[in-house]
């Protein structure tokens, strides 16, 4: 187990994501019980752990999902508290969440939604809004990475989607929106092996010295093709065992229970 | 979206509200046969309109006011109104735009009426119909030069009485309903259009109403025939400034279609819809209706509803030709107090005559929402075909959505399709916008004008961009 992955400290960079003791509740229940995570630029981070751990809870509150209430803890992002910013604000400055469920919005375009949330993310970095064809054309040449076609674009967002066609354009959103963190909540559960090499490999060319990527998911599968630098197992609302890749294929063999059991000893 | 947000947004006020300081020329509040006379005679009308006009008020002296409708409202005192208000003139009326007083352009400058060379650029003609009386027609000569007539009513008196004669009331008649039948005793103008056979009208035809004058009401009537194998587009909108009293607005819009004819009449109603309290506001009581009198003809009304305190209208479409083809597609929504309780009817007479039914309302703060359709089948509707989808969005709690479908189906080989929804904008939609960066109000006019898509399509390219932006005024801050 590294000592790098348990406190986050290292010479050099400060870290991009910064969480503190993190106790989170929701409804009257507590579902975070004191996470703190640390994530520097170029990092890839696997969250793992078994159904109702709090893994995607904590995505959400980093994203700023209405009803969770935050009983204590903090969380910086750049430096800067994250839960000061309005969710458009946290999503401007480079916050991204693949969502696990991406949701319908009939009548609304799927390229228009993209347009829009580039252009504002470009104008928060003082960057000029880009016209129809320079988007188009940068649409385009992602949607081939993501092997999408292209008249997924003219659909409403999500509408009638197969479930890995969702996933798919979720990565797709990510890499036109070129987030620096990126949070992708179970991006992999639903896909078949071809889809999954797909989504891989779309969050792999993102990957870069500046960019941080923080993977929620169940299985170890999806970490055969994104290799994260380090591991942590989430349960009962706190991470009780961080490592590297090794962890994730421990965790295959024996499954969580004996964490969870120690966790709770 | 923080509470404070939403305070600000929903505080935001009427951007139309501004009353033009002009000398009106009003007649005392009350209607009896000496107003309409007066009336008849300011416009300088031929006898057959005089006593057309009298037999709709003797008519109407014996009707009762329907409340059928899902509305609730305080009596409306029919006394107290003034039936008659016109800017005063100098000398008759403007000979052309330069003769216009400047205070009227300027309002018109506010309302975003694209007169003068804006109205060429965008390709549209505009008769402006002020406080009953039209100050402003702008290219009929184009028009004129393809054979169209667009003027306002009161003109249509004069030089075309014989088309008035042969047209009006032929759709709508004077015996019609309560609000109908107090129209055509004291209408004071309007629009008049006609395209003749085989004519392809070469521009998008628009007019704008504004309610100017405190305590009148204002009652226009609009009548646009296209004659055997015409097409026309016609846009109507509307505005009112802000006052604390409420006001009646009971206009009727007749249109025919003769043989393959089309007309394709969109409304963008922005009426004054009251404050936040529902204080003031349009009462706005609305026939329209169209026959498609000849083979093929085809009559689309399109509307996008944001204004006025109340709303009852059901453009509605008489399927008596052949193979006619009537569609209907509206957007209305209701915030703060609003209610409006609108739909359509489509008569089947003809032979495989079809009809569509499109209807998105938005329900928000404390608006009432009704979708009221008729589709009646008649005997003789061999093969007649009908789609309705009427859909209902809510925002907020207080708000509601009611629907009132009737079926009168007498043609067992009618086939008739009806469709119903009701959903709320959800918060993951919400927060699935935000997350990607966009804010909560482009989110929420994001989600609305998707809902809204089906309807918004059928609108002229260019006012659907001002009927989204209306859409997204009145409901600001709706969502939190």
């Amino acid at each position: 187990m590294s000592a790098a992955a348990e406190n986050g400290v290292q010479a050099g960079a400060a870290p991009m994501l910064e969480v503190r003791d993190l106790q989170v509740q929701v409804g009257g229940q507590k579902v975070l019980n004191g996470v703190s995570l640390s994530v520097r630029a170029g990092e890839v981070h696997a969250i793992m752990g078994p159904n109702g751990s709090g893994k995607s809870t904590l995505a959400y509150v980093l994203a700023g999902r209405p009803g969770y209430e935050i009983i204590s803890g903090s969380a910086s992002f750049e430096g800067r508290d994250l839960f000061a910013l309005a969710p458009e604000a946290r999503a401007r400055a480079g916050l991204f969440l693949g969502f696990q469920y991406p949701v319908e919005i009939p009548g609304v375009n799927n390229a228009y939604l993209l347009k829009a949330a580039l252009n504002a993310a470009r104008r928060e970095r003082g960057q000029s809004e880009l016209d129809a064809f320079e988007f188009l054309a940068l649409v385009r040449s992602k949607s081939h990475l993501m092997q999408i076609d292209e008249s997924f674009l003219g659909r409403a967002v999500n509408e009638g989607f197969s479930g890995g066609e969702k996933k798919r354009n979720e990565i797709l959103q990510m890499l036109v929106l070129e987030p620096k963190l990126a949070l992708l909540d179970e991006t992999d559960s639903g896909l078949d092996i071809d889809a999954l090499k797909v989504v891989a490999n779309g969050i792999n060319s993102l990957r870069g010295p500046e960019r941080s990527v923080v993977l929620v998911t169940h299985y170890q599968r999806l970490l055969d093709h994104v290799v994260p630098d380090f591991v942590h197992v989430l349960a009962r609302g706190r991470i009780v065992r961080s490592g590297d890749r090794a962890l994730a294929l421990e965790l295959e063999r024996r499954g969580y229970d004996w964490l969870v059991e120690q966790a709770a000893a | 979206m923080s509470t404070a947000d939403l305070d600000a947004l929903v505080k935001r006020s009427y951007q139309h509200g501004f009353i033009t300081d002009i000398d009106s020329d009003t007649v005392p509040p009350g209607l009896d046969e000496d107003v309409v006379r007066l009336i008849s005679r300011k416009k300088r009308e031929p006898q057959f309109l005089l006593d057309w006009r009298l037999k709709a008020l003797n008519h109407w002296q014996g009707m009762r006011e329907p409340h059928w409708g899902h509305l609730r409202y305080k009596p409306i005192d029919y006394a107290a109104i003034s039936y008659y208000s016109a800017p005063k003139q100098p000398g008759g009326g403007p000979k052309s735009l330069a003769e216009v007083d400047p205070k009227l352009l300027a309002t018109y400058d506010r309302l975003g009426v694209p007169l003068h060379e804006r109205a060429r650029l965008a390709g549209v003609a505009v008769d402006a119909v002020f406080d009953s009386v039209s100050v402003a027609t702008t290219f009929k000569e184009r028009l004129a030069a393809a054979g169209v007539i667009f003027c306002p009513f009161s003109e249509a008196v004069q030089r075309h009485p014989a088309l008035l004669e042969q047209y009006l009331g032929t759709v709508v008649p004077y015996t019609d309903n309560f609000y109908a039948t107090l129209n055509s005793a004291v209408f004071t103008d309007g629009s008049f259009v006609y395209v003749p056979p085989g004519v392809r009208c070469p521009m998008e035809l628009s007019t704008y109403f504004r309610i100017n004058a405190a305590n009148t009401g204002q009652f226009e009537r609009t009548l646009i025939i296209a004659d055997a194998g015409s097409h026309v587009s016609y846009l109507e909108g509307c505005t009112a400034p802000m006052r604390d009293e409420n006001q009646l607005h009971a206009a009727v819009v007749e249109l025919i279609a003769l043989d393959d004819a089309q007309i394709k009449y969109s409304t963008v109603q922005n009426w004054y819809p009251g404050d936040e309290q529902g204080r003031g506001g349009i009462y706005n009581f609305v026939t329209k209706r169209g026959e498609c009198r000849g083979r093929n003809a085809h009559i689309s009304w399109t509307q996008v509803e944001t204004g006025s305190a109340i709303t009852w209208k059901y453009p509605s479409c008489i399927l008596r030709g052949e193979n006619s083809i009537g569609e209907f597609y509206s957007v209305a929504t209701t915030n703060h107090y609003q209610q409006a309780d609108t739909g359509t009817k489509m008569v089947h007479i003809g032979a495989n005559t079809r009809s569509t039914i499109i209807s998105k309302g938005i329900s928000a703060g404390h608006g009432q929402n009704a979708y009221r359709g008729l589709v009646k089948i008649l005997p003789s509707a061999t093969g007649a075909r009908n789609f309705t989808q009427c859909d209902s969005l809510l925002m907020g709690k207080q708000c509601g959505a009611h629907t009132f479908p009737y079926l009168e189906v007498r043609n067992p080989s009618a086939i008739v399709e009806h469709e119903a929804s009701t959903s709320r904008i959800s918060e993951e939609q919400l927060f699935y916008c935000l997350q990607r960066g966009i804010g909560s109000e482009d989110a929420v006019n994001m989600i609305v004008s998707g809902f809204c898509r089906s309807v918004f399509k059928e609108l002229p390219m260019e006012f659907a961009v001002e009927a989204q932006n209306l859409l997204a005024v009145s409901l600001e801050g709706a969502v939190g």
